[in-house]
Protein backbone atom coordinates (compact mmCIF):
# COMPACT_ATOMS: atom_id res chain seq x y z
CA UNK A 1 0.00 0.00 0.00
CA UNK A 2 0.75 3.76 -0.65
CA UNK A 3 1.64 4.47 2.19
CA UNK A 4 4.34 7.00 5.27
CA UNK A 5 6.21 3.38 5.67
CA UNK A 6 7.72 3.53 1.89
CA UNK A 7 10.04 6.52 3.03
CA UNK A 8 12.70 5.38 0.49
CA UNK A 9 14.02 8.57 -1.22
CA UNK A 10 11.63 11.32 1.16
CA UNK A 11 13.06 14.66 2.24
CA UNK A 12 12.54 16.57 5.26
CA UNK A 13 12.70 13.95 7.86
CA UNK A 14 16.20 16.29 9.03
CA UNK A 15 20.05 14.86 10.51
CA UNK A 16 20.35 11.09 11.77
CA UNK A 17 20.37 11.02 15.41
CA UNK A 18 22.23 8.17 16.89
CA UNK A 19 22.35 7.34 20.86
CA UNK A 20 25.99 7.02 22.63
CA UNK A 21 26.48 3.57 23.77
CA UNK A 22 22.05 2.97 23.19
CA UNK A 23 21.24 -0.30 24.81
CA UNK A 24 18.28 -2.45 23.16
CA UNK A 25 15.66 -1.23 25.59
CA UNK A 26 15.22 2.48 26.68
CA UNK A 27 12.66 1.84 28.98
CA UNK A 28 11.12 -1.47 31.01
CA UNK A 29 7.95 -1.13 28.72
CA UNK A 30 9.96 -1.42 25.80
CA UNK A 31 11.40 -4.90 26.39
CA UNK A 32 7.79 -5.99 27.34
CA UNK A 33 6.46 -4.73 24.12
CA UNK A 34 8.81 -6.54 21.71
CA UNK A 35 8.35 -9.53 24.50
CA UNK A 36 4.85 -9.96 23.90
CA UNK A 37 4.67 -9.40 19.72
CA UNK A 38 7.70 -12.38 19.75
CA UNK A 39 6.53 -14.63 22.46
CA UNK A 40 2.91 -14.63 22.39
CA UNK A 41 0.13 -17.21 21.15
CA UNK A 42 -0.32 -16.41 17.36
CA UNK A 43 -3.79 -17.26 15.65
CA UNK A 44 -2.88 -19.92 12.88
CA UNK A 45 -1.48 -18.85 9.87
CA UNK A 46 -0.61 -16.15 11.03
CA UNK A 47 2.91 -14.82 8.95
CA UNK A 48 5.49 -12.08 9.32
CA UNK A 49 4.03 -10.69 5.79
CA UNK A 50 0.70 -10.20 8.08
CA UNK A 51 3.22 -8.80 10.78
CA UNK A 52 4.36 -5.67 8.26
CA UNK A 53 0.91 -5.21 6.82
CA UNK A 54 -0.40 -4.13 10.06
CA UNK A 55 2.52 -1.78 10.54
CA UNK A 56 1.39 -0.53 7.65
CA UNK A 57 -2.26 -0.14 8.82
CA UNK A 58 -0.92 2.30 11.16
CA UNK A 59 -2.48 5.55 10.71
CA UNK A 60 0.37 7.97 8.90
CA UNK A 61 0.49 10.30 11.68
CA UNK A 62 0.65 8.48 14.10
CA UNK A 63 3.55 6.49 12.49
CA UNK A 64 5.62 9.41 12.28
CA UNK A 65 5.58 9.90 15.77
CA UNK A 66 5.09 6.93 17.30
CA UNK A 67 8.37 5.04 18.72
CA UNK A 68 9.28 1.84 17.31
CA UNK A 69 7.90 -0.21 19.73
CA UNK A 70 4.59 1.74 20.77
CA UNK A 71 4.06 0.65 17.03
CA UNK A 72 4.51 -3.15 17.74
CA UNK A 73 2.17 -2.95 20.73
CA UNK A 74 -0.42 -1.55 18.26
CA UNK A 75 0.73 -4.77 15.52
CA UNK A 76 -0.05 -6.78 18.99
CA UNK A 77 -3.19 -5.58 19.64
CA UNK A 78 -4.48 -5.64 15.85
CA UNK A 79 -3.28 -9.09 15.52
CA UNK A 80 -5.32 -10.60 18.99
CA UNK A 81 -8.85 -8.06 18.04
CA UNK A 82 -8.93 -9.35 14.33
CA UNK A 83 -8.08 -12.90 15.25
CA UNK A 84 -11.12 -12.70 17.82
CA UNK A 85 -8.88 -13.98 20.75
CA UNK A 86 -9.55 -11.20 22.41
CA UNK A 87 -12.28 -7.86 22.63
CA UNK A 88 -11.42 -4.34 22.18
CA UNK A 89 -13.72 -4.22 26.07
CA UNK A 90 -11.18 -6.67 27.71
CA UNK A 91 -8.35 -4.62 25.75
CA UNK A 92 -9.68 -1.89 27.09
CA UNK A 93 -10.26 -3.16 30.88
CA UNK A 94 -6.96 -5.18 30.68
CA UNK A 95 -8.78 -7.96 32.08
CA UNK A 96 -10.10 -11.38 30.62
CA UNK A 97 -14.04 -11.14 30.69
CA UNK A 98 -15.60 -13.77 32.94
CA UNK A 99 -16.89 -15.73 30.03
CA UNK A 100 -13.65 -16.40 28.46
CA UNK A 101 -11.35 -19.64 28.93
CA UNK A 102 -7.71 -19.64 29.71
CA UNK A 103 -5.42 -21.78 27.31
CA UNK A 104 -2.34 -23.61 28.59
CA UNK A 105 -0.50 -23.74 25.62
CA UNK A 106 1.34 -20.50 25.12
CA UNK A 107 5.70 -20.46 24.88
CA UNK A 108 7.64 -21.73 27.98
CA UNK A 109 10.30 -19.58 29.41
CA UNK A 110 13.00 -22.40 28.31
CA UNK A 111 11.47 -22.58 24.66
CA UNK A 112 12.59 -19.14 23.68
CA UNK A 113 16.44 -19.88 22.61
CA UNK A 114 15.17 -22.53 20.42
CA UNK A 115 12.45 -20.46 18.89
CA UNK A 116 14.66 -17.57 17.82
CA UNK A 117 17.07 -20.07 16.58
CA UNK A 118 14.15 -21.94 14.53
CA UNK A 119 12.10 -19.52 12.38
CA UNK A 120 9.85 -20.21 9.99
CA UNK A 121 12.02 -20.10 6.75
CA UNK A 122 10.71 -17.91 3.51
CA UNK A 123 12.80 -20.31 0.95
CA UNK A 124 10.02 -22.82 -0.70
CA UNK A 125 12.02 -25.03 -3.94
CA UNK A 126 9.91 -23.98 -7.15
CA UNK A 127 9.76 -26.79 -9.77
CA UNK A 128 9.45 -24.14 -12.76
CA UNK A 129 12.88 -22.60 -13.74
CA UNK A 130 13.74 -18.70 -12.96
CA UNK A 131 12.55 -16.57 -15.55
CA UNK A 132 15.08 -14.11 -15.59
CA UNK A 133 19.19 -15.08 -14.97
CA UNK A 134 21.94 -12.91 -13.76
CA UNK A 135 23.38 -10.03 -15.79
CA UNK A 136 19.64 -9.58 -17.33
CA UNK A 137 18.08 -6.15 -17.81
CA UNK A 138 14.94 -5.92 -16.07
CA UNK A 139 12.03 -2.99 -15.24
CA UNK A 140 10.28 -2.90 -12.07
CA UNK A 141 6.85 -3.11 -12.97
CA UNK A 142 4.52 0.07 -12.24
CA UNK A 143 2.34 -1.13 -10.02
CA UNK A 144 -0.15 0.45 -6.83
CA UNK A 145 -1.33 -2.37 -4.66
CA UNK A 146 -4.12 -1.20 -1.69
CA UNK A 147 -2.23 -4.42 -0.01
CA UNK A 148 0.64 -5.57 1.18
CA UNK A 149 4.24 -5.36 -1.32
CA UNK A 150 7.77 -5.15 -1.24
CA UNK A 151 8.53 -2.71 -4.53
CA UNK A 152 9.15 0.78 -2.95
CA UNK A 153 7.84 3.25 -4.87
CA UNK A 154 11.05 4.66 -6.09
CA UNK A 155 11.91 1.54 -8.14
CA UNK A 156 8.56 1.35 -9.34
CA UNK A 157 8.94 1.68 -13.54
CA UNK A 158 13.12 1.95 -13.16
CA UNK A 159 15.48 -0.06 -15.22
CA UNK A 160 17.98 -2.57 -13.42
CA UNK A 161 20.07 -5.79 -13.75
CA UNK A 162 19.69 -8.93 -11.88
CA UNK A 163 22.53 -9.47 -10.04
CA UNK A 164 21.39 -12.89 -7.77
CA UNK A 165 18.55 -15.40 -7.91
CA UNK A 166 17.64 -16.70 -4.41
CA UNK A 167 15.57 -19.37 -5.19
CA UNK A 168 11.70 -19.61 -4.27
CA UNK A 169 10.64 -17.65 -1.62
CA UNK A 170 7.20 -16.53 -0.24
CA UNK A 171 5.33 -13.98 -1.57
CA UNK A 172 4.39 -11.65 0.88
CA UNK A 173 1.86 -9.82 -0.93
CA UNK A 174 -0.16 -13.37 -0.59
CA UNK A 175 1.06 -14.48 2.37
CA UNK A 176 0.40 -10.98 3.76
CA UNK A 177 -3.58 -11.26 3.11
CA UNK A 178 -4.10 -14.55 3.79
CA UNK A 179 -3.68 -16.49 0.41
CA UNK A 180 -0.73 -18.69 1.25
CA UNK A 181 2.70 -18.99 0.13
CA UNK A 182 2.75 -18.31 -3.33
CA UNK A 183 6.36 -18.52 -4.08
CA UNK A 184 7.84 -17.03 -6.85
CA UNK A 185 11.43 -16.81 -7.74
CA UNK A 186 13.26 -13.75 -5.71
CA UNK A 187 15.81 -11.86 -7.28
CA UNK A 188 18.59 -9.09 -6.09
CA UNK A 189 18.48 -6.19 -9.22
CA UNK A 190 20.61 -3.70 -9.01
CA UNK A 191 19.41 -0.19 -10.03
CA UNK A 192 22.13 2.73 -10.92
CA UNK A 193 21.29 5.91 -8.35
CA UNK A 194 20.92 8.07 -11.20
CA UNK A 195 18.26 5.62 -12.98
CA UNK A 196 16.54 5.75 -9.46
CA UNK A 197 17.54 9.72 -8.89
CA UNK A 198 18.24 11.33 -11.90
CA UNK A 199 21.40 13.72 -12.96
CA UNK A 200 22.07 14.89 -9.77
CA UNK A 201 22.97 11.43 -8.38
CA UNK A 202 26.41 9.90 -7.87
CA UNK A 203 27.61 8.35 -11.02
CA UNK A 204 29.04 5.18 -9.75
CA UNK A 205 26.52 4.97 -6.66
CA UNK A 206 23.69 2.23 -6.86
CA UNK A 207 20.49 0.16 -4.66
CA UNK A 208 20.09 -2.73 -4.34
CA UNK A 209 16.80 -4.35 -3.99
CA UNK A 210 15.17 -7.67 -3.21
CA UNK A 211 12.39 -8.48 -5.75
CA UNK A 212 10.09 -11.26 -6.60
CA UNK A 213 9.64 -12.06 -10.03
CA UNK A 214 6.21 -10.57 -10.75
CA UNK A 215 7.60 -7.37 -9.81
CA UNK A 216 9.83 -7.94 -12.82
CA UNK A 217 9.39 -7.33 -16.66
CA UNK A 218 12.32 -7.53 -19.41
CA UNK A 219 13.39 -4.44 -20.20
CA UNK B 1 -5.44 40.58 37.94
CA UNK B 2 -1.95 39.09 36.76
CA UNK B 3 -3.04 35.63 38.72
CA UNK B 4 -6.57 35.25 36.78
CA UNK B 5 -4.47 35.96 33.24
CA UNK B 6 -1.33 33.58 34.40
CA UNK B 7 -4.68 31.30 34.63
CA UNK B 8 -6.59 31.65 31.88
CA UNK B 9 -3.20 31.15 29.66
CA UNK B 10 -3.05 28.06 31.77
CA UNK B 11 -5.93 26.60 30.71
CA UNK B 12 -5.70 27.46 27.11
CA UNK B 13 -2.35 25.56 27.19
CA UNK B 14 -3.92 22.82 28.70
CA UNK B 15 -6.70 23.13 26.18
CA UNK B 16 -4.39 22.76 23.57
CA UNK B 17 -2.82 19.66 25.08
CA UNK B 18 -5.94 17.88 25.29
CA UNK B 19 -6.90 18.70 21.87
CA UNK B 20 -3.67 17.06 20.40
CA UNK B 21 -3.84 14.09 22.57
CA UNK B 22 -7.21 13.08 22.48
CA UNK B 23 -6.44 11.44 19.85
CA UNK B 24 -3.69 9.75 20.55
CA UNK B 25 -3.67 6.44 22.27
CA UNK B 26 -2.90 6.88 26.08
CA UNK B 27 1.12 6.28 27.52
CA UNK B 28 2.36 3.17 26.39
CA UNK B 29 3.65 1.73 29.53
CA UNK B 30 0.15 1.31 30.72
CA UNK B 31 -0.77 0.24 27.38
CA UNK B 32 1.76 -2.32 27.57
CA UNK B 33 0.74 -3.50 31.20
CA UNK B 34 -2.63 -3.54 30.09
CA UNK B 35 -2.02 -6.17 27.47
CA UNK B 36 0.04 -7.91 29.24
CA UNK B 37 -1.88 -8.67 32.11
CA UNK B 38 -4.74 -9.50 29.96
CA UNK B 39 -2.96 -11.84 27.88
CA UNK B 40 -1.62 -13.20 31.02
CA UNK B 41 -5.06 -13.63 32.43
CA UNK B 42 -5.92 -15.26 28.73
CA UNK B 43 -3.10 -17.94 29.01
CA UNK B 44 -2.09 -16.28 25.56
CA UNK B 45 1.68 -15.27 27.12
CA UNK B 46 3.62 -16.40 29.80
CA UNK B 47 5.49 -13.13 31.69
CA UNK B 48 8.78 -15.38 32.38
CA UNK B 49 8.76 -16.33 28.69
CA UNK B 50 8.95 -12.47 28.11
CA UNK B 51 11.29 -12.29 30.79
CA UNK B 52 13.37 -14.77 28.81
CA UNK B 53 13.05 -13.19 25.47
CA UNK B 54 14.15 -9.90 27.07
CA UNK B 55 17.13 -11.05 28.59
CA UNK B 56 18.43 -12.81 25.31
CA UNK B 57 18.47 -9.56 23.40
CA UNK B 58 19.97 -7.55 26.45
CA UNK B 59 22.52 -10.33 26.86
CA UNK B 60 23.03 -13.06 24.63
CA UNK B 61 22.08 -11.84 21.13
CA UNK B 62 24.36 -8.81 19.98
CA UNK B 63 26.86 -7.28 17.78
CA UNK B 64 29.30 -10.15 19.09
CA UNK B 65 28.10 -12.51 16.76
CA UNK B 66 28.61 -10.51 14.00
CA UNK B 67 32.28 -9.43 15.07
CA UNK B 68 33.38 -13.19 15.55
CA UNK B 69 32.37 -13.91 11.81
CA UNK B 70 34.26 -10.83 10.67
CA UNK B 71 37.47 -11.64 12.41
CA UNK B 72 37.22 -14.84 11.32
CA UNK B 73 36.99 -13.99 7.37
CA UNK B 74 39.69 -11.28 8.72
CA UNK B 75 42.34 -14.32 9.85
CA UNK B 76 41.05 -17.42 7.56
CA UNK B 77 41.04 -16.47 4.05
CA UNK B 78 39.21 -19.88 3.10
CA UNK B 79 36.55 -19.31 5.50
CA UNK B 80 35.94 -15.11 3.55
CA UNK B 81 36.20 -17.56 0.50
CA UNK B 82 33.10 -19.45 1.75
CA UNK B 83 31.83 -16.48 3.51
CA UNK B 84 31.04 -14.36 0.76
CA UNK B 85 30.26 -16.94 -1.38
CA UNK B 86 27.62 -18.85 0.68
CA UNK B 87 27.26 -16.34 3.43
CA UNK B 88 24.16 -18.82 5.54
CA UNK B 89 26.38 -22.47 5.36
CA UNK B 90 29.13 -20.12 6.74
CA UNK B 91 27.76 -18.37 9.24
CA UNK B 92 25.89 -21.82 10.31
CA UNK B 93 29.10 -23.68 10.77
CA UNK B 94 29.78 -20.45 13.70
CA UNK B 95 26.35 -21.50 15.04
CA UNK B 96 24.57 -17.82 14.79
CA UNK B 97 22.08 -18.35 12.88
CA UNK B 98 18.35 -17.32 14.03
CA UNK B 99 15.76 -15.31 13.41
CA UNK B 100 15.47 -13.43 10.23
CA UNK B 101 19.15 -14.66 9.71
CA UNK B 102 18.49 -17.88 7.37
CA UNK B 103 19.47 -15.92 3.96
CA UNK B 104 22.24 -14.30 5.04
CA UNK B 105 24.13 -12.52 2.11
CA UNK B 106 27.69 -10.85 3.09
CA UNK B 107 28.99 -7.74 1.16
CA UNK B 108 32.72 -7.40 1.29
CA UNK B 109 34.24 -3.44 1.41
CA UNK B 110 37.08 -2.79 -0.33
CA UNK B 111 38.84 0.03 -0.83
CA UNK B 112 37.31 1.00 -4.27
CA UNK B 113 33.66 -0.35 -3.03
CA UNK B 114 31.90 0.43 0.54
CA UNK B 115 28.44 -1.26 0.88
CA UNK B 116 25.63 0.16 3.13
CA UNK B 117 22.56 -1.74 4.14
CA UNK B 118 18.88 -0.15 5.15
CA UNK B 119 15.22 -0.97 5.05
CA UNK B 120 13.32 1.47 3.53
CA UNK B 121 9.97 -0.32 4.54
CA UNK B 122 10.24 -1.37 7.91
CA UNK B 123 13.26 -2.58 9.95
CA UNK B 124 14.81 -6.16 8.61
CA UNK B 125 18.27 -6.23 10.06
CA UNK B 126 20.27 -9.51 10.81
CA UNK B 127 19.47 -9.59 14.27
CA UNK B 128 21.08 -13.30 14.90
CA UNK B 129 24.40 -11.27 14.08
CA UNK B 130 23.93 -7.88 15.22
CA UNK B 131 21.29 -8.47 17.76
CA UNK B 132 18.10 -6.10 18.01
CA UNK B 133 18.82 -2.67 15.39
CA UNK B 134 19.55 0.90 17.07
CA UNK B 135 16.56 3.24 17.07
CA UNK B 136 18.38 5.09 14.19
CA UNK B 137 18.50 2.64 11.94
CA UNK B 138 14.84 2.36 12.34
CA UNK B 139 14.11 6.39 12.10
CA UNK B 140 12.62 7.59 9.24
CA UNK B 141 15.79 10.15 8.18
CA UNK B 142 17.89 6.90 8.02
CA UNK B 143 15.49 4.94 6.30
CA UNK B 144 14.36 7.83 4.05
CA UNK B 145 17.78 8.82 2.82
CA UNK B 146 20.24 5.94 2.76
CA UNK B 147 18.87 5.53 -0.85
CA UNK B 148 18.43 8.81 -1.99
CA UNK B 149 21.88 10.39 -0.76
CA UNK B 150 24.37 7.85 0.68
CA UNK B 151 27.04 10.46 0.91
CA UNK B 152 25.79 12.36 2.93
CA UNK B 153 24.04 9.83 5.15
CA UNK B 154 28.08 8.28 5.45
CA UNK B 155 29.34 11.93 5.96
CA UNK B 156 27.16 12.54 9.08
CA UNK B 157 28.82 9.48 10.64
CA UNK B 158 31.61 10.69 10.37
CA UNK B 159 32.65 8.96 6.82
CA UNK B 160 33.43 11.03 3.69
CA UNK B 161 34.59 8.52 1.16
CA UNK B 162 36.04 9.79 -1.90
CA UNK B 163 34.87 10.30 -5.21
CA UNK B 164 36.22 7.29 -6.77
CA UNK B 165 34.51 5.17 -4.33
CA UNK B 166 31.23 3.12 -5.86
CA UNK B 167 28.81 2.83 -2.64
CA UNK B 168 26.55 -0.25 -2.93
CA UNK B 169 23.37 0.45 -0.93
CA UNK B 170 21.37 -2.59 -0.17
CA UNK B 171 18.32 -2.26 0.97
CA UNK B 172 16.39 -5.52 2.71
CA UNK B 173 13.34 -5.65 0.99
CA UNK B 174 13.02 -9.67 1.37
CA UNK B 175 14.15 -11.84 3.92
CA UNK B 176 17.35 -12.13 2.43
CA UNK B 177 19.66 -10.15 5.48
CA UNK B 178 22.93 -8.34 5.17
CA UNK B 179 25.85 -8.34 6.98
CA UNK B 180 28.91 -5.38 5.86
CA UNK B 181 32.49 -7.70 5.68
CA UNK B 182 34.40 -4.01 6.76
CA UNK B 183 38.21 -3.56 5.80
CA UNK B 184 40.50 -4.90 8.09
CA UNK B 185 42.29 -1.94 9.90
CA UNK B 186 46.36 -1.61 8.83
CA UNK B 187 48.28 -2.25 11.81
CA UNK B 188 46.72 -5.32 13.05
CA UNK B 189 48.80 -8.13 11.78
CA UNK B 190 49.87 -8.69 15.36
CA UNK B 191 46.19 -9.47 16.49
CA UNK B 192 44.50 -12.65 16.75
CA UNK B 193 41.13 -13.33 16.14
CA UNK B 194 39.52 -12.86 19.44
CA UNK B 195 41.47 -9.37 19.81
CA UNK B 196 40.51 -8.29 16.03
CA UNK B 197 36.65 -8.94 17.02
CA UNK B 198 36.97 -6.53 19.60
CA UNK B 199 37.37 -4.00 17.19
CA UNK B 200 34.67 -4.57 15.08
CA UNK B 201 31.58 -2.17 15.44
CA UNK B 202 27.91 -2.88 14.88
CA UNK B 203 27.99 0.37 12.60
CA UNK B 204 30.87 -0.61 10.57
CA UNK B 205 28.83 -4.21 9.79
CA UNK B 206 25.51 -1.95 8.98
CA UNK B 207 28.20 -0.23 6.48
CA UNK B 208 28.34 3.33 8.58
CA UNK B 209 31.63 3.20 9.95
CA UNK B 210 35.12 1.64 8.86
CA UNK B 211 37.03 -0.17 11.56
CA UNK B 212 39.87 1.36 13.11
CA UNK B 213 42.74 0.44 15.14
Amino acid sequence: MNTIHDLGGMHGFGAIAPERDESPFHETWEGRAGGILEVMTFPPGFTVDRFRYLRETLRPDLYLVQSYYEQWLYIAEQVLLEAGMISAEELARGKASPQSTKRNDSMRADAVWDFLHDRAHSGRPLAQAPRFTSGQRVRARNMQPAGHTRLPRYARGRSGMIVSHHGGHVLPDASAHGKGDAPQHLYTVRFAARELWGAAAHPRDSVHLDLWESYLEPA
Amino acid sequence: MSQHSHSHDDSVEMARHHHIHADLPPDPALRVKALESLLTDKGLVDPATIDAWVETYESRIGPRNGAKVVAKAWVDPDYKQRLLSDATTAIAELDLLGSQGQHMVALENTPGIHNLVVCTLCSCYPLPLLGLPPTWYKSAPYRSRAVLDPRGVLREFGLDLPEHVKIRVWDSTAEVRYLVLPERPAGTEHLNEAQLATLVTRNAMIGVAKVTA
